[in-house]
């Protein structure tokens, strides 16, 4: 075997898949064209809520190249399934707007979308209600939010801490839905054979999306396989599997062909899950010098009728800050809207948001310094589960903060800092992410020419997990990179949890790290030498997971924002944000480095742009597409910056990693709201910041 | 209806019959196998589709095919010369500038019909003095680039990578 002195973890080597990206050849879902493909072009609901009574089909199967049409009607029966929202088809039911209630399947796009258009869909209408409210009579404690934790928890006695607390903030705030988007829209190639069926799909989990889709056609997983070698963005919304994929499989089923089903980018708006709405009321009550005394998060936040997506909006908040009183709670309302799910750090994005503006309020009330009003609240421990940290750099993160973005010298009236016609102002908000691992296996292989494969069932949305999987191989193989090649993105591999959650380093690099050391540990046996037919050894983590050490881990980071706003018209622009994070150790500073500025940037949009409109008469969100749905763009991006503090914790993984998808995007609104109002003393709750929510 | 007409993409010539619906992208996507031009929206508002005809950014599924028949058509997969990577791409890779990739065929296109814009003196929207020569610095770029959306968020990247070729 060879040996090579180079330690490939911590070096900023370029993304293994940089080639086939820049010139156009790594291949995504849809662009796979078998033999005899055909085109579906779904129909969506146009009522909130009723039944589909009746189809007429006629114009549109005189299309030329029509192939059928599909819908309650006629399709094939599914098995019954608990996953309502894949049960396609099944049902003359409509649950939303714009759930899916035909597909039009032709020789062409061309021809199948203008079938789609020509169907005559009959409905029975009911009433429907799309509001969130927080008096809504409906509302009701769930279970459990996600990932199965306890909907409400109460320490102490917040009520009667907060009517003797000598400094009370009550705020209430809100943010809207928001929608993933990302770039590659959802898009679908089934094929049927002998043996099973065969997907194409853009996914965050090939392992768990077979996992789905086989039980509701009544196959054992194994005939079920998933490639998904390229994947563009997913932010959570390919983490689940949407209706598109188990429309794409009937239909191909039903005309015994191959489908090709491309999710619209106004499609996206209903069929691919979002970001609920949240209305947030937070109470803080602390001493004169800002230490908290008590703590109260509640939220309301909407589902479905047909799936309960509950979010775990207020959970950041039972480990953040010490309180000895302390309450957190859910409360979610089942309406006719459709299913929300996850998008990049669910709970934590809109949940921080809230807090960390109430503490930005409570320094303004009590005259402290909001980094320092963070730093006083410190807890030893973690203030839910008693456990000790593994690792907790929050106050480190805080302090380079403060001392890169020269934080010091600022001068905290709001309102006193006009420049032109621009008022300006800085603010800073904390960052938090759980550090989860989930079971894996991995295969690793050596070939007698030098060469290594390792193979397990990743996705790589774009995170680099291709890039740091290879660094990590290299490393355990102690091996060249050039000459080891990780294989990802097909259920056909070892099977592995999804990228969610910001733990697909974690999980997937310790079941490849296990892996490659016990190819290592075959190859000494046979002392070093690769015999003919290669060796391989395989590991599976499950074990290893179950048996960790009793620790609560979590990542922290803390972002600075700096806001220009014009006086006059109150358009917002961020001059400044910087952030710096305790996530472990970083596999690859450059991969790394862009995961944490594009999560910034997705706050610094969330801060500013994004906001999923109901149209409450019709039942759906209006401003379905990209030009009315607005996204930070090149030039509202101006100074971001990433950095990150040394953090060596041995209570992790073998490679010492915290996730680093989702916290970049955890704070960052509440950071820039507060720069806002130290720029024009006013404090905007409810999210974004519009116009007309600064224009007084 | 269909028309038949001669696709010239990449310096090679297709003959193809085309629905006269057709968009430029859904014919290099799904005619041509030339999949590395993305469909982002379809509706104009994203950029990933971005192509050059005849050497201007155009977005492709704003592009009717039948329209194009007599321009030279250049996508993502034609940027690279004889001698390797066009430096855009080579600078893309260094700068990382870009995470899922899909926005990025979009960006490359994009970047170099963008350049031969400044290069013919053309101004932006940030450009102080309409007048003179553009110089690309940071702000021009991210003026001129800001029809392509990258959901990654690796604008930054992207901008570095422009900036160190326009030098
Ligand atoms: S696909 Fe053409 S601009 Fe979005
Ligand atoms: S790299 Fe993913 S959208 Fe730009």
């Amino acid at each position: 075997m060879t040996t090579t002195e180079i330690t490939y973890v911590g070096s900023p080597i370029d993304r293994v898949d940089g080639l086939e990206k820049v010139t156009g050849r790594a291949r995504y879902a849809s662009e796979h064209n078998p033999r005899d493909l055909t085109y579906a072009a779904p129909v969506q609901a146009t009522i909130a809520r009723g039944e589909v009574k009746g189809m007429d089909a006629g114009a549109a199967l005189k299309v030329p190249g029509m192939i059928a049409v599909i819908w309650h009607g006629n399709a094939p029966r599914l098995a019954p399934s608990d996953a309502a929202e894949l049960s396609v088809l099944q049902s003359p039911r409509v649950a939303y707007r714009g759930q899916y209630v035909a597909v039009a399947i032709a020789e062409t796009l061309e021809a199948a979308r203008e079938a789609a258009a020509l169907l005559r869909v009959e409905y029975s209408e009911e009433a429907h209600d799309v509001e969130l409210r927080a008096d809504h009579p409906r509302l009701y404690r769930p279970d459990h939010v996600n990932p199965r934790l306890p909907a409400d928890d109460v320490r102490g006695d917040p009520d009667a801490a907060l009517a003797s607390a000598p400094v009370v903030v009550d705020a209430t705030y809100t943010t809207p839905a928001e929608h993933n988007n990302p770039m590659e829209p959802h898009a679908t190639v089934a094929e049927w054979d002998g043996g099973g069926l065969t997907v194409h799909d853009s996914t965050q989990g090939p392992t768990a999306l077979r996992g789905q889709l086989a039980p509701l056609f009544g196959m054992p997983p194994e005939q079920v396989r998933i490639i998904s070698p390229h994947v563009g963005g997913g932010f959570g919304s390919k983490g689940l599997a949407h209706p598109h994929v188990v429309l794409a499989a009937l239909a191909a089923k039903q005309v015994g062909r191959p489908v090709k089903l491309t999710v619209t980018r106004r499609e996206m708006f209903a069929v691919t899950g979002y970001r609920t709405p949240t209305i947030q009321r937070v109470r803080l009550g602390a001493e004169e010098d800002g230490r908290l005394i008590a703590i109260s998060h509640e939220a309301c936040e909407q589902s479905s009728t047909i799936a309960e997506f509950a979010e775990q909006t207020t959970v950041a908040t039972r480990m953040m800050y010490a309180a000895p009183h302390r309450r957190t709670t859910h409360r979610l309302v089942r309406l006719d809207v459709p299913t929300p799910s996850w998008m990049r750090a669910p709970g934590e994005a809109p949940g921080m948001f809230a807090l960390e503006s109430a503490m930005d309020e409570l320094a303004v009330a009590c005259g402290v310094d909001p980094v320092e009003l963070r730093v006083r609240n410190e807890p030893a421990t973690d203030p839910d589960t008693g456990l000790p940290f593994s690792s907790r750099n929050l106050v480190a993160c805080l302090r380079e903060g403060a001392r890169r973005f020269g934080w010091d010298a600022r001068d905290p009236r709001p309102g006193v800092r006009r420049r032109g016609g621009l008022l300006y102002g800085t603010g800073v908000a904390s960052s938090t992410y759980p550090a989860y691992r989930s079971p894996s296996q991995a295969s690793a292989r050596a070939e007698p020419d030098g060469t290594f494969t390792v193979r397990i069932a990743a996705a790589d949305l774009g995170t680099g997990a291709r890039t740091v999987l290879t660094q990590i191989a290299a490393d355990t193989l102690r091996a060249p990179a050039e000459r080891v090649r990780v294989e990802i993105g097909d259920s056909a591999l070892p099977q592995a949890s999804i990228a969610g959650g910001s733990m697909g380093t974690a999980s997937w690099g310790t079941a490849v790290v296990r892996a490659c050391e016990a190819l290592v540990r075959e190859l000494e046996r046979t002392g070093g030498v690769v015999p003919p037919g290669g060796a391989e050894a395989s590991a599976a983590t499950a074990e290893e997971v179950r048996g960790q050490e009793k620790y609560a881990r979590h990542a922290f980071g803390a972002q600075f924002a700096e806001v220009a706003v014009d006086a006059d018209t109150g358009e917002t622009r961020v001059t400044r944000l910087l952030g710096v994070f305790a996530a472990g150790r970083i596999v690859n500073p450059k991969t790394a480095r862009s995961q944490f500025v594009g999560g910034m940037t997705m706050g610094l949009s969330m801060a500013l742009f994004e906001e999923s409109v109901m149209d409450a008469r019709f039942g759906d969100y209006l401003n379905n597409d990209l030009a009315q749905y607005h996204i930070a763009a090149n030039a509202d991006v101006r100074d971001i910056e990433a950095f990150w503090v040394e953090e060596d914790d041995p209570h992790l993984n073998p490679m010492g990693t915290k996730g680093i998808g989702e916290i970049g995007i955890v704070g960052t609104a509440a950071a820039v709201a507060n720069a806002v109002h130290h720029a024009t003393g006013i404090r905007v709750r409810d999210l974004p910041i519009r116009l007309d929510r600064l224009v007084r | 209806m269909t028309v038949d007409l001669q696709l010239s993409v990449n310096e090679q010539i297709y003959p193809l019959t085309v629905d006269t619906r057709e968009t430029l992208l859904d014919t290099l996507r799904e005619r041509l196998d030339l999949a590395g031009s993305k469909k982002g929206c379809d509706h104009g508002q994203c950029g990933s589709c971005t192509v050059l005809v005849d050497g201007r950014r155009v977005k492709s599924c704003l592009t009717l095919t039948v329209t194009v028949d007599d321009q030279p058509i250049t996508t993502v997969e034609g940027l690279a010369g004889e001698d390797g990577l066009h430096p855009l791409q080579r600078a893309f890779i260094e700068h990382d500038a870009f995470q899922c990739g899909y926005c990025t065929p979009g960006q490359l296109c994009s970047a170099a019909g963008m350049l031969a814009e400044a290069a013919r003196g053309w101004p932006s929207a940030v450009t102080p003095d309409v007048a003179a020569d553009p110089v690309l610095g940071e702000e021009e770029i991210r003026e001129r680039m800001s029809g392509n959306l990258c959901r990654c968020g690796a604008y930054p990247g992207i901008v570095a990578a422009i900036e160190e070729v326009a030098r």
